[in-house]
């Protein structure tokens, strides 16, 4: 949907004004932000409620390894600053330096989508699956969520890079880079209140 | 297909405009579809107006179903021992009337005038994403035949709409009905959250110039509140639609006491939603009978700001009041009476609207018109439905009513007997604007009346029903448990289901009305201003052409229309009229713009949306069809970015000064 | 169409202008949010006794609100973005606390 959102640039307005004075795409893409708030806060209250519940299977406490996701959460706390150096070098024109952080951020991106990746198989190998308890489904609902909107961000952005070359983005560039960055940063400070909520604060 | 067919404006503008469209093959994979009045239009068109019609057209459709099933239910119902269908079937059908009237009818029927009318009344082209308006529609209309399809892959749904566990799960629904459901809401879902964020963005940014947020009429600002209602309230249900299918086809448990799951987790998150959205169905018809009442009332709305603000307080408390959808499942006492007084606050905002509504049409010069008549029908009915809510939000009186016809009574009172009669209201009352010809008079009373009583003898005796412990969804009644007397359950339910087929009846002369006002000859075209109207939707051709305005007008006033024609004599303080439409139309329409862009045509929004549905038979049915949706989705996706939301050589303009404004010159036979 | 979002953010006046931070000054608030990651990892190996979660819910709130002020740029950006942005985020933490609220959730944690 952010695809679309982003992608889209109005023209029914060509020529006219907007009332508010700002950019339909951007107030759209906040908006989409803001409803993903209640998505996110519906699938971490759900994990909250039925983290304690194990029937079977490992304890939370039991199989998060701290350190290893530390550095993951590092590397997509990181990958903001490449992608906000990327917007910040779009506003300026500076094609090359914003191809360089855009590439750089999508990388950072798959790192902690690959981490993601081993963390699942490595608790799978532990003895906890989707549906091995309450606590393994509704962990890897909501880390899956998360996943899954950093993969398509990274899709976004790669699209975004391979677009630039061939001259093909519609619309005004620097936009498009800030609005795939308000996505990006987003998905980074979910990941914020994922980590304290969910590794951090032991059941 | 009279409804959808656009009488001769359409040729004019075909003939001026399109003569610029042409296909940009240099930019994306499709050679880019042109103007035409084919069907083909109809699937590759971004207009507002156009869109909106196909969301009426489909709506209306989903309604006779939803309508048939309800038949069925009433059928079944009418003597004591039903046989007209199983238990099994019976389940089905209560399961799809309500899924169908709430999320292919109402919702998407509001859709339908809100996508219409907000660009209109606040004097804009098109809305801010007409390619995501285009694939909104196509996912609400591919999502709800995906629900649908369900009938012939081994049948509906059949866990009631509410889908409560331990119902839904596969041990006691084991047919994939409930997977259709789950599936076609979230597709239809996405439809609700695309057009959400596409209409606020089109009312906060697209206004023209001095609209400002106190000059909107009241249908928009009502469309404003429950859009931000489906923007906040979609991603809930979302939520829970994932994890009831993350339930039913990949084996978690989230709502299954026996894994230590607690079923409530369900009913919070599908009330949360579940709430607003029963505010999301009933604002667009507060909306439009606040556009009715004045107009037909000649007085301008009593208190104007507070009808605003008293819907945005609706939309706000509405957020705090879901759990007393809940009162008999153990929440414990806090959360009962917490719950309790915020479901009794709630009434105040909307008691306020019902003072509005009466105060602008005391002292009026009343009309009763068949829109007016529906509006005051609304105003009656709500009111009734709105106490019996009350009655709700005492728990210790809901706890007797949970469940029982008492529940059904009250929210078709305030769901048929305000929503609905608010949307037939705008029928009525904007069909002259939308097809330029005026719905008949005779017919639409005899509609009217049906509408009326049969609503009455289907639901009023529900409450009789229900306070007698009738419990609703039950498939069968028996004579032996009937009662006596007055209070006999035989005699009410056979009077409930004579009510719903002369109510059924009443629905069908409206689509009688229709097919007579098109298809006769004697039917005259529509005066421009058929009713006296306030706002600027009028301030137009009719049907508006497809850029909207020739000129965007300038706004000084609410009810800005009602302004431009008349003037206040300030010694008596009495109005008269200065100006006729037409000589308004003229005046406005006198140095049309020029270079109006408007967004071109696209084959994307239906690819993308029908990509949806191919992921959905794939979750049923088979993981790899999964991947060749998402691998479609993911191609159109790319299609769509690359393709430039205006091809560079559309482009409108007016017929050359020497033609004059054709528009107008065309519209004078009409006055 | 590249035109039409020009004027746009020109209208939009010196703000849109000037939006946001520095390259320099990116980089000292994401030094800035790297430091309160080691905190609060640290609490998993020192033990903060009674301060332990008011240093995780503060150190959180504080990152969170600094990625969207400055890396989002909402501090620099027009209001309306603000109220969008966070009446979603208010609204979605009040209903899902008022919603664990009723499960007790917050009792069971003494």
């Amino acid at each position: 949907m952010a695809e679309t959102a982003i992608s889209h640039d109005h023209d029914a307005s060509h020529g006219a004004h907007s009332s508010t004075g700002l950019s339909n795409n951007k107030l759209g893409m906040w908006m989409f932000l803001g409803s993903e708030c209640l998505l996110f806060g519906g699938l971490i209250s759900t994990y909250m409620l039925y983290k304690g519940r194990v029937n079977s299977g490992p304890q939370p406490n039991k199989i998060f390894d701290i350190p290893f996701t530390s550095v993951s959460s590092f590397v997509l706390l990181m990958s903001s600053l490449t992608m906000v150096l990327a917007v910040s070098a779009a506003q300026r024109k500076d094609e090359r330096n914003m191809n360089l952080w855009l590439i750089i951020t999508a990388l950072l991106g798959a790192t902690f989508v690959g981490g993601q990746v081993y963390e699942f198989t490595s608790f799978y190998r532990e003895g906890l699956g989707f549906t091995t308890s309450l606590f393994g489904s509704s962990f890897y609902t909501l880390t899956g969520f998360h996943g899954v909107h950093v993969s398509v961000g990274i899709i976004m952005l790669m699209a975004l890079v391979g677009m630039n070359r061939n001259n093909r983005i519609p619309g005004d560039r620097a936009e498009v880079v800030e609005l795939i960055g308000l996505y990006w940063h987003f998905v980074d400070i979910v990941w914020i209140v994922i980590f304290t909520l969910v590794y951090l604060i032991p059941s | 297909m009279t409804i959808i067919e656009r009488p001769t404006t359409e040729v004019a503008v075909a003939g001026g405009a399109p003569s610029g469209v042409k296909p940009s093959e240099a930019l994306g994979v499709f050679k880019r579809p042109a103007a035409s009045t084919s069907w083909r239009d109809w699937i590759v068109t971004v207009d507002h107006k156009k869109l909106g019609i196909m969301y009426g057209v489909s709506a209306f459709f989903f309604f006779l179903i939803g309508g048939v099933e309800a038949l069925l239910i009433r059928l079944q119902l009418i003597a004591p021992n039903g046989k007209v269908l199983n238990a099994d079937q019976y389940n089905q059908m209560f399961t799809m009337h309500a899924t169908t009237m709430v999320f292919l009818f109402v919702m998407p029927m509001a859709a339908a005038f809100a996508n219409y009318f907000v660009p209109l009344q606040i004097g804009a082209r098109d809305v801010a994403f007409p390619r995501i308006n285009a694939f909104g529609f196509w996912c609400f209309l591919f999502g709800g035949l995906f629900l649908n399809s369900s009938w012939f892959l081994g049948g509906g749904a059949d866990g009631g709409w509410f889908m409560y566990a331990p119902n839904s799960s596969t041990l006691f629904s084991p047919s994939h009905g409930i997977d259709f459901w789950t599936v076609g809401l979230q597709i239809t879902g996405i439809a609700s959250l695309t057009g959400a964020i596409n209409l606020i963005v089109t009312i906060l940014n697209m206004r023209t110039k001095g609209m400002k947020m106190m000059r909107m009429p009241i249908f928009t600002w009502m469309v404003l509140v429950t859009q931000f209602l489906l923007l906040f309230a979609i991603p809930v249900i979302t939520v829970a639609l994932f994890l009831l299918t993350f339930q039913r086809s990949f084996g978690a448990t989230f709502f299954d006491v026996a894994s230590g799951a607690d079923p409530l987790l369900w009913q919070h998150l599908f009330w949360i939603f579940g709430h607003p959205e029963v505010y999301i169905m009933i604002l667009p018809s507060f909306g439009i009978v606040s556009e009715v009442i004045p107009v037909f009332s000649k007085k301008p709305l009593f208190g104007y700001p507070i009808v605003a603000m008293s819907g945005a307080a609706i939309g706000f408390v509405g957020w705090g009041v879901w759990a007393h959808h809940m009162f008999a499942s153990g929440l414990g006492p806090v959360s009962v009476a917490v719950f309790s007084m915020s479901t009794m606050a709630i009434a105040v905002p909307t008691g306020v609207k019902i003072v509005n509504w009466v105060m602008t049409m005391w002292g009026g010069k009343l009309t009763f018109t068949i829109p007016m008549m529906f509006a005051i029908a609304l105003i009656v009915q709500f009111t009734i439905g709105g106490l019996s809510g009350v009655t709700h939000a005492v728990a210790p009186a809901d706890t007797q009513q949970t469940d029982t016809y008492y529940i059904v009574a009250h929210f078709h009172y305030v769901l048929f007997g305000g929503a609905v009669f608010g949307l037939f209201s705008g029928f009525y009352y904007w069909w002259p604007k939308m097809f330029r010809r005026q719905l008949n008079n005779a017919i639409g009373k005899w509609n009217f009346w049906l509408m009326v009583i049969g609503m009455n003898l289907t639901f009023g005796p529900m409450h009789i029903l229900g306070l007698q412990g009738q419990p609703r969804r039950m498939q069968v009644w028996t004579e032996a448990r009937a009662g006596e007397g007055f209070f006999n359950l035989g005699f009410w339910n056979r009077i409930a289901s004579i009510g719903s087929f002369t109510l059924g009846t009443g629905v069908l002369l409206f689509l009688v009305n229709v097919v007579y006002t098109h298809k006769s000859k004697k039917v005259a075209i529509a005066p421009l201003d058929p009713w006296d109207a306030r706002s600027l939707e009028w301030m137009t051709q009719s049907p508006p052409q497809e850029h909207n305005f020739d000129v965007l007008p300038t706004v000084s006033h609410l009810d800005e229309f009602f302004h431009r024609k008349y003037e206040t004599d300030s010694s008596t303080h009495g109005v008269t009229q200065v100006r006729s439409a037409e000589e308004v139309m003229a005046e406005l329409n006198a140095h049309p713009d020029e270079h109006i862009h408007m967004p071109s045509r696209s084959y994307w929004p239906i690819l993308l949306a029908s990509s949806l549905p191919v992921i959905g038979y794939g979750v049923i049915y088979n993981r790899t069809l999964m991947a060749v949706g998402a691998g479609l989705i993911l191609l159109t996706m790319f299609g769509w970015a690359m393709e430039p939301s205006t091809s560079p050589d559309d482009d409108f303009d007016p017929p050359a000064p020497g033609e004059g404004g054709g528009h107008t010159k065309e519209l004078s036979p009409l006055g | 169409m590249s035109t039409a979002t020009e004027h746009v953010e020109h209208t939009d006046g010196h703000e849109a202008e000037h939006h946001g931070l520095s390259d320099k000054q990116y980089i000292y608030v994401a030094l800035i949010l790297a430091a309160l990651t080691a905190i609060e990892v640290s609490t998993y190996y020192i033990d903060f006794g009674p301060f332990f979660m008011p240093t995780l819910f503060i150190l959180m709130t504080v990152k969170f609100v600094t990625v969207v002020s400055y890396f989002m740029h909402l501090k620099f950006d027009n209001k309306l973005f603000t109220y969008l942005f966070y009446s979603g985020l208010i609204l979605a933490i009040c209903v899902y606390c008022g919603f664990l609220a009723t499960f007790k959730f917050f009792l069971q944690k003494g």
